[in-house]
């Protein structure tokens, strides 16, 4: 414990730079998941093969072997070379989030009964209104879970950076681990970091759904 | 074709559909084949790069990694299913001595990072050795996942059984043993499989902590031929082979076992029993 006291500033810029991935990852693999679901439902057959195959392929591969590739081969064919870690990090976390972001949007969207948008149809709202008003505010409700454990795994899947020298979290328990007594309060006090980031998540989306219930 | 997006499409927006079609498929077929131009431009498929993957001694290096990662997965997912079982029928107990405790247990589990765990086990007190710490992770981790497998399997059984078993004058536990247990299994049984695939994927953590194991093997191979494209890709086709077999069998599981309808939906990652 006297370790973490005496170099704290160290524990805190690895939380940072935890927060950091997190929020830029989740971000990205947002906007790109949702693009993906949106060639997986939409009436383009070649597009919807094409994400089909990549959530295939990215859902059963481990997320290690997207930073083998991002980190290790990459660089060997040129690209990346020069790439902050930070930057790095965030894509192959996005890469291998956003199949899992895709799965979730893509389930909302199936939760909305079909009936829904036939009698929005039938009473005459253009495809814009159909949209806004009745379709997507019943999807966008029925992500709210599986989109946060999404998020929530991805945040702990972030810890996978401290393999390739990001130091955030996990690096820096690494760093303070030197098989003494005094790793366990080591590993409690980083486990309870991430205990928070994760009970944010969850307390935002329990936020969400009581917000978006009370307007139905 | 109807969805919930679009209406039937009509003539008109069918002929749209087709240029699309062709638009987006010539796009991507552009991109794909520039990128294999680029990658045959650097020189990746060059036969000294690829030859180890032919050559039968390293072939049987990857073999030998590939029934490491298994058996890692195969004996956590063992070890995880008993403690799930327990610690999700404490969640269940009656007695708050019993629940408490496990609830703790499960939410701490679920919650903390799996590569944070290996490194405590095998850099911390314990000081397991490379193979065992992953081995533990990975059951500590799971058990805690199947827990909540098993806490909602039992809560899936329908309260007729339960209450029909009552009305015979069994106890508690009788009802849980006889009645509850044996066809929460059934119902368990798909997500159980679906757990060994991320159970698989997890496995490739060993890399961190030189576990044997197939990503441990990759990177004596690209180590000594410098050929690190081709050995993540070839371990990415095994990864993706192996989990497409699982999901294969948890399909037919769950058409077998389950039948469509009723599927345990949990958050495996989420943090308390409480649905967000």
């Amino acid at each position: 414990m006297d370790d973490l006291l005496a170099e704290r500033d160290l524990v805190l810029q690895a939380f940072w730079l935890t927060i950091q991935l997190a929020v830029l990852s989740g971000l990205c693999s947002l906007a790109f998941g949702t693009v993906l679901a949106a060639m997986r439902v939409g009436p383009i057959s070649v597009l919807r093969g094409a994400a089909t195959t990549y959530v295939t392929l990215v859902r059963n591969t481990p997320l290690l072997l997207m930073f083998i590739f991002v980190f290790v081969a990459a660089p060997n064919i040129g690209w990346f070379v020069g790439t902050p870690f930070l930057v790095k990090g965030v894509i192959a976390v996005s890469v291998y989030t956003s199949a899992f972001v895709c799965e979730a949007v893509r389930s909302g969207v199936n939760a909305v009964p079909l009936g829904q948008a036939e009698a929005a149809r039938a009473i005459g709202l253009t495809f814009g209104q159909t949209m806004t008003s009745v379709v997507l505010p019943q999807a966008f409700r029925a992500v709210v879970p599986p989109m946060a454990s999404v998020l929530i795994a991805m945040t702990k899947n972030t810890s996978i950076a401290a393999v390739f020298g990001l130091a955030e979290l996990t690096f820096r328990m690494r760093y303070f681990a030197n098989n003494s007594a005094d790793d366990t309060t080591i590993f409690l006090t980083f486990a309870l970091l991430y205990v928070v980031l994760v009970e944010l998540i969850s307390a935002g989306a329990i936020g969400l759904e009581r917000r978006w219930r009370a307007a139905r | 074709m109807s969805s919930v997006l679009f209406d039937t499409p009509g003539p008109r927006t069918r002929a749209r559909h087709r240029i699309y079609t062709i638009v987006s498929a010539v796009v991507l077929a552009g991109l794909l084949a520039w990128f294999v131009w680029y990658l045959a431009e650097q020189g990746e498929f060059a036969y000294e790069l690829w030859e180890p993957f032919v050559t039968p001694a390293y072939v049987e290096a990857l073999w030998q990694g590939l029934l490491d990662t298994l058996a890692m997965a195969v004996l956590a997912i063992l070890f995880a299913v008993v403690a799930g079982f327990l610690f999700g029928v404490g969640k269940l107990s009656e007695h708050r001595m019993l629940r408490w405790p496990s609830w703790l247990v499960v939410e701490f589990f679920r919650a903390v990072p799996l590569l944070l765990l290996i490194i405590f086990l095998r850099f911390g007190p314990l000081a397991l050795g490379p193979y065992w710490s992953v081995v533990v992770g990975l059951m500590l981790y799971n058990g805690a996942v199947l827990a909540e497998i098993t806490r909602a399997g039992v809560l899936a059984v329908p309260r007729g059984q339960v209450e029909a078993a009552y009305a015979l004058g069994m106890r508690k536990t009788q009802v849980m043993v006889t009645i509850q247990l044996p066809q929460a299994v059934k119902i368990m049984i798909p997500a159980i499989i679906s757990q060994c695939i991320v159970a698989l994927k997890d496995t490739s953590l060993g890399f961190y902590v030189l576990a044997p194991g197939l990503t441990t093997v990759g990177r004596s191979i690209w180590i000594e031929f410098g050929n690190q494209l081709q050995t993540a890709i070839v371990l990415a086709a095994i990864y993706i082979v192996c989990n497409l077999i699982l999901t294969a069998l948890a399909t037919w599981a769950q058409r077998r076992l389950v039948g469509e309808r009723k599927q345990i939906v949990i958050n495996p990652d989420l943090v308390s029993g409480r649905s967000v």
